[in-house]
């Protein structure tokens, strides 16, 4: 069956970090039968620059975005429930009263989230998969509390052998450049949590943002973790994990 | 008002110590409180966008609410006094004591009076005040100053409680809670029968009666504004609704927020100073209504905090609030919502970096009664902060090159190449373990990956291009 022309965003940081995660979109889109497009020239949704507080760079950015983006027709998916609360939530209130109000009101009522757009829009009956392997999912915060992502997450992990992992609703510490800026708090944010996952018995940690995947990552790294960290898309790509 | 150092070195001195362990039991104890009342009862979406929407009426129409408020309070009675300023409120205090030569005073919870220092100020025209909050005297005891708004003494632990009261109180060390409070009840029974004047705060005052109401669970506001003579209350000029059935809607959503209770022990409702035929209560009665740099919040991007009926809710599901406590906030009012006051009461100087303590995770604004959109007016107070030049070089000379990559692909493409170089001699099979520069915070506490080689991009170009 045809399945819908989609145009896929995979963020600065799966495009420049961790293009196995942009990869894996495509692969889950694609198993679901949809016609995945790649918008040229797509950057950075200027989520950074807003953060802290450089709100006109943060427009500069969101402009290009949407300049990318509404040259495309369909729905526009994100692999990143950060992203696409920047673009949701922010872009409309970045652009109110400008010439671009219109313009940005249009390519936002495109904007989904993978899992949103997988699980709510196409009902796919593609499940995530971690092999024989106890997982640990992390519900991000901004896709958590700003899309309510929480239900499809589940949805789609329907069948995946789960970790009792205690404060799984709970900020990991990354904050984008909060990180940077103030790392001993970010630090100790993620330790608490990482004492959590270790003693959660997970295998695999899980998570629909790399953002904080890859700070949460880095911390298990330092501690010499054995626990494996994908993405969501990779889970539901169908690629097996050894 | 503290030392002006950064949140940071504050939150440094204090992550990892047995004081940021003590908040971290106690905090979770308390999200836990609530969480298991959401349970029960849930504060519905109607339920909080009512109490928002009374809270943002009142903020609208104060000058109308405080004026009708002086006058019924005036008809019962009692005084009302306004201060622009701590120092005015502090005058006017001590003029109130000193004219009726009030020695001793007692006195219940007031984040306004900490706000004000107060205490010192009164000390230092050698009027004696003991605060009757259990968890303020132990403060005041150790001469410590509160870490969370309604739970003054979550850093400390009853070991450490116990030994205070024994190097202090000259009693015998225990650590039996019970028995800690019978020792602080002792003291406290002298106090509150001998004081000459009980100065309080105020949880909201309403206007269409006059009334001022006070919710406590130690039974201590009732004693302080009713067994001397004389009551001063102290009251933020922003706490105020207009009639009684909005004061019960905010009654409902502050203690089920703050502890998780359907109603704190003790609703005090005061009215007016003792009538003749009322069998105690205070001769006198004196409302001191405070700025102190609200109206300056009031009339800029923040107003809505002042909407907060200070319940600590979002203090307890706060990561950051959690990791550190509130004495990293260098002042009274901590957590999220202290991160708006702190910088609209006092200035941003040196108080931008608060609103930047903060993950942006929105947890606050999830569990907040009165649906104040705290995220959004943290990142006001950036936008103000980094208007005004107060970021440091890197983070603004970064920016501004990031922002031009990150408009234009072919300066992106380049910018992916050169971290990609620039992370080359620090990296061992894909990860960094230590980096200089801006980013060594990162690697302080986390490797970092490196760039892969082929971007997603590339990829794209590689596999799906045309």
């Amino acid at each position: 069956m045809e399945g819908p022309r989609v145009q896929l965003v995979v963020t600065c940081l799966v495009d420049a970090m961790a293009p196995r995660v942009g990869r894996a979109a495509v692969t889950v889109l694609e198993r679901a039968g949809c016609r995945v497009e790649f918008p040229e020239g797509q950057t950075c949704c200027g989520q950074p620059a807003l953060n802290t507080g450089h709100t006109d760079q943060a427009r500069e950015m969101a402009t290009h975005t949407l300049e990318v983006l509404d040259a495309s027709e369909g729905p526009i998916v994100i692999p990143s429930g950060s992203c696409t609360e920047m673009m949701v939530h922010h872009y409309p209130r970045l652009f109110a009263g400008t010439d671009r109000e219109e313009q940005a009101n249009r390519v936002v009522a495109r904007v989904r989230e993978l899992t949103q757009f997988l699980a709510d829009d196409l009902d796919t009956h593609i499940r995530a998969t971690a092999g024989d392997r106890t997982l640990a999912f992390q519900y991000c915060c901004h896709g958590l509390r700003g899309l309510g992502l929480d239900g499809p997450a589940d949805h789609l992990l329907y069948g995946v052998d789960r970790a009792e992992f205690d404060g799984d609703r709970e900020c990991c510490g990354f904050g984008g450049l909060f990180s940077i800026e103030m790392p001993a708090v970010s630090g100790a944010i993620m330790d608490a949590k990482l004492d959590r996952l270790e003693s959660s018995g997970a295998e695999v940690l899980s998570g629909g943002d790399i953002s904080c995947l890859l700070h949460l990552e880095g911390g298990l790294r330092r501690r010499g973790s054995e626990i494996e960290v994908k993405h969501i898309a990779e889970l539901l790509s169908g690629e097996v994990l050894s | 008002m503290s030392q002006p150092v950064s949140f940071l070195s504050r939150a440094e001195r204090l992550i990892g110590t047995p004081e940021a362990a003590a908040i971290d039991r106690g905090i979770r104890h308390m999200a836990g409180l609530r969480d298991l009342a959401m349970t029960e009862y849930a504060i519905s979406d109607e339920v909080r966008d009512r109490a928002r929407a009374i809270r943002l009426h009142a903020l609208s129409h104060l000058d109308r609410l405080l004026a009708h408020f002086t006058e019924r309070v005036t008809e019962l009675g009692g005084q009302v006094h306004f201060a622009a300023d701590a120092t005015e409120a502090n005058e006017i205090v001590a003029g109130i004591l000193q004219r009726s030569g009030s020695r001793l005073v007692a006195k219940s919870k007031s984040m306004v009076s900490e706000e004000l220092e107060m205490n010192r100020y009164l000390e230092s025209q050698g009027i004696e005040v003991v605060e009757t909050d259990l968890g303020e005297y132990i403060a005041q005891l150790a001469g410590d100053t509160p870490s969370h708004i309604i739970a003054p003494v979550l850093h400390m632990t009853r070991h450490d409680v116990g030994k205070l009261f024994a190097d202090e109180l000259g009693v015998d060390y225990t650590d039996d809670p019970i028995r800690l409070n019978m020792v602080a009840r002792v003291e406290l029974r002298r106090v509150f029968l001998e004081a000459d004047a009980g100065i309080s705060g105020v949880n909201m005052a309403v206007a269409e009666s006059g009334s001022l109401v006070l919710v406590t669970n130690e039974g201590n506001g009732r004693l302080v504004t009713t067994a001397p003579r004389l009551h001063i209350a102290l009251m933020g000029m922003e706490r105020i609704v207009p009639r009684w059935e909005d004061a019960a809607v905010i009654l409902e959503v502050l203690a089920r927020s703050a502890t998780g209770q359907r109603l704190s022990v003790y609703t005090n409702v005061i009215t007016g100073p003792r009538r003749p035929d009322d069998p105690d209560g205070p001769e006198e009665l004196h409302v001191v209504v405070v700025d102190n740099g609200r109206s300056k919040i009031l009339g800029g991007p923040t107003a809505e905090i002042l909407a907060c009926i200070r319940c600590g809710a979002c203090l307890n599901v706060c990561p950051v609030f959690r990791t550190v406590g509130g004495h990293a906030y260098g002042t009274v009012y901590s957590g999220p919502v202290g991160s708006i006051v702190t910088p609209g009461l006092h200035g941003m100087d040196p108080w931008w970096d608060l609103p930047y303590a903060s993950t942006l995770c929105g947890a606050c604004e999830e569990v907040c009664p009165v649906g104040i959109r705290i995220p959004s007016m943290l990142l006001n107070l950036r936008e103000i902060a980094a208007a005004e030049d107060r970021l440091p070089g890197w983070l603004n000379r970064g920016m501004k090159a990031y922002t031009a990559a990150a408009t234009d692909p072919l300066r992106w493409a380049r910018l992916k190449r050169l971290a990609r170089v620039l992370t080359a001699p620090f990296s061992a099979r894909g990860w960094i373990r230590r980096i200089p520069g801006p980013a060594r915070g990162w690697t302080n506490h986390r490797d970092l990956p490196r760039p892969p080689k082929e971007s997603f991009n590339d990829w794209w170009r590689e596999n799906r291009g045309p």
